[in-house]
């Protein structure tokens, strides 16, 4: 089901509605935001240079950096009185990065995530688990509301407690799940250890994914642990934009739809900050076009992708966006190699006979960097060949993927750690990296 | 005949060795052989217990990965060559030997553990030319 017709304008009534709500943004930010008024004078940009959706590149650009340096409400364009709702990231590096929310605001995050919700096939009838951590993070509360705005039962569950997660599954008749990818995992394994089959003793015929990469192998180990017939979809966000919502994927799982109607993407060579043509691979940048708390304009995402303006068969003429390889801040260089732990993932999951967990460990080895990766088997054997066969594997398909040498490790079932929200799978010891 | 062989998966890391141990004695599981092969890395620990079954599901409980696998006990006279000539034997049948350890020496004989390929064919053979192995409930003895 389509939630709204703005998700199937054509291109045209899309760059109006584009075009108005930038115009408007742009004026209010310029009187409203002191920080963002400076970088548009310093660059000699008045508000009405925006004369046209192509415009937006004239723009300076808004990081993390600078949240950080306005802490807390310093890029802010409403008075705090007016805010209904504050949320903030984990902030694991110095001050977390603080976002606002007034009534009109949470008015649009619900409608946005209402629409991907249903792209991802929920319905008012589904009973929809969410098994994201409530609090700062925006994960929960942003697909709680989105949910039961077009009509779904919510379980709010939260994270932790894996056996009663999956208790409150089987007697409450959960039918669509929330959670990253690797709780997702996670809840399949603790439901096989206590005698669950949740392919059969369990309803979940959806699962919404997000705040964690899904590649396309871990979509497939999910479908193995959670069933062929399970739709299971990836959406995109972050708290500075706003929370889950920006964009989701439908069932023909082409990439993310954008909400283009609330947010302009771009996407920009990284390096030189320059715009790239439609298709091309680079940095997402994304301004917000209908919010009232904290309009970030051109802001950077981290995120490498691509944009496809192509319709999509589901209907909705959105433009949409690759699924993400990698955020850059999780690109880990190892002896001048840019490596994406999702490349490492998908190489994990096509190796037979091992589980999902993995880590990747990066260490100064000397002059260079060493990389280790620890894998758990999955199918216990008593034949060394085999053994052999799988760290030859994985260690084959790593060099012809990323070009380095890996050393594997082998772990017995469950020895690495496992996650309920982020997973966290990387351990860079180098120094001064 | 055949006998059940318990294997484990082991990590090369201090101490891991006597977990298994720690949790075979625990279980009140004896050991009666042992063979270790291993690279820097990790190691596959193949053992002759009392009861390889119980013992395998001890060491799954703990996280560990085990697996019973069928081997053959043969038993050698004190005989210079008695080894050589039965895996000469072995190979002419086109049976290959992936590994093999010794289980005990007696003052008539000594067994060894062999795991072969064709299992059940090694078995015949060795029963046509009267080579003796240990039934499980000789082993059950010891």
């Amino acid at each position: 089901m389509i939630w709204s017709k703005n998700e199937t304008l054509s291109r045209e009534e899309i760059e109006a509605i584009q075009l108005e709500r930038l115009q408007e943004t742009v004026h209010r930010v310029y009187e409203k935001v002191a920080p963002y008024r400076k970088k548009m004078d310093d660059m000699g940009v008045k508000p009405d240079d925006i004369k046209s959706l192509k415009d937006l590149s004239k723009l300076p650009f808004v990081t993390k950096q600078d949240l950080r340096d306005n802490y807390p409400y310093g890029l802010f364009a409403v008075p705090k009185e007016e805010l209904l709702r504050i949320h903030a990231s984990s902030g694991t590096t110095g001050k977390p990065t603080v976002v606002g929310y007034t009534k009109g605001d949470m008015d649009v995050w619900t409608e946005c995530v209402s629409r991907i919700a249903c792209a991802g096939g929920a319905t008012s009838t589904d009973f929809a688990q969410i098994c994201f951590g409530y609090g700062m993070f925006t994960g929960a509360l942003g697909l709680h509301y989105g949910l039961e705005n077009i009509g779904a039962t919510i379980i709010p569950s939260s994270t932790g407690n894996s056996e009663k997660q999956l208790m409150y599954m089987k007697d409450f008749g959960t039918t669509l799940l929330v959670a990253t990818p690797s709780y997702a995992l996670r809840l399949a394994e603790v439901a096989r250890e206590i005698g669950i089959d949740v392919k059969k003793d369990l309803k979940v015929k959806i699962g919404l994914v997000g705040s964690e990469l899904l590649t396309d192998a871990m979509r497939e180990e999910m479908h193995r642990y959670w069933g062929d017939d399970m739709i299971i979809t990836s959406n995109y966000g972050m708290s500075e934009l706003m929370g889950p919502g920006v964009s989701g994927e439908c069932e023909y799982l082409n990439g993310m739809h954008i909400n283009e109607d609330f947010f302009i993407p771009e996407i920009i060579d990284p390096e030189t900050g320059e715009v790239l043509p439609a298709g091309e691979k680079g940095e997402l940048v994304i301004t917000c076009i209908k919010k009232e708390a904290l309009p970030l304009i051109r802001y950077r995402t981290r995120d490498i992708t691509r944009l496809m303006y192509e319709p999509c068969a589901c209907g909705r003429t959105t433009c949409r966006m690759e699924n993400l390889q990698g955020r850059s801040d999780d690109m880990l260089k190892i002896r001048g190699v840019n490596v994406f732990p999702g490349q490492i993932e998908e190489v994990v999951l096509s190796v037979e006979g091992l589980g999902p967990h993995y880590e990747i460990v990066v260490e100064r080895d000397g002059y260079s960097d060493k990389l280790t990766i620890r894998v758990e088997l999955a199918k216990a054997t008593d034949s060394f060949k085999e053994l052999e066969r799988i760290e030859r594997d994985i260690k084959n398909k790593l060099r012809v993927v990323l070009g380095l040498d890996a050393k594997i490790k082998l772990e017995s079932p469950n020895t690495l750690a496992r996650f309920e929200g982020k997973a966290k799978r990387i351990r860079d010891l180098r120094k001064g990296v | 005949m055949t006998v059940k062989q318990l294997s484990v998966f082991i990590e090369n890391r201090r101490g891991r060795l006597g977990e298994v141990l720690h949790f075979l004695k625990e279980n009140h599981v004896s050991i009666l052989s042992m063979s270790l092969a291993d690279t820097s890395e990790f190691g596959l620990l193949r053992l002759i217990v009392n009861d390889p079954e119980k013992g395998c599901r001890a060491l799954e409980k703990e996280g560990f990965m085990g697996t019973v696998t069928d081997v053959i006990i043969i038993k050698l006279p004190h005989v210079a060559g008695a080894l050589q000539g039965i895996l000469e034997l072995i190979s002419e049948n086109d049976i290959d030997i992936e590994y093999a350890y010794g289980l005990s020496v007696e003052a008539e004989d000594a067994t060894i553990v062999v795991k072969t390929s064709q299992i059940e064919k090694a078995c015949a053979v060795l029963k046509e030319n009267g080579i003796g192995t240990m039934s499980p409930e000789e082993l059950s003895k010891l």
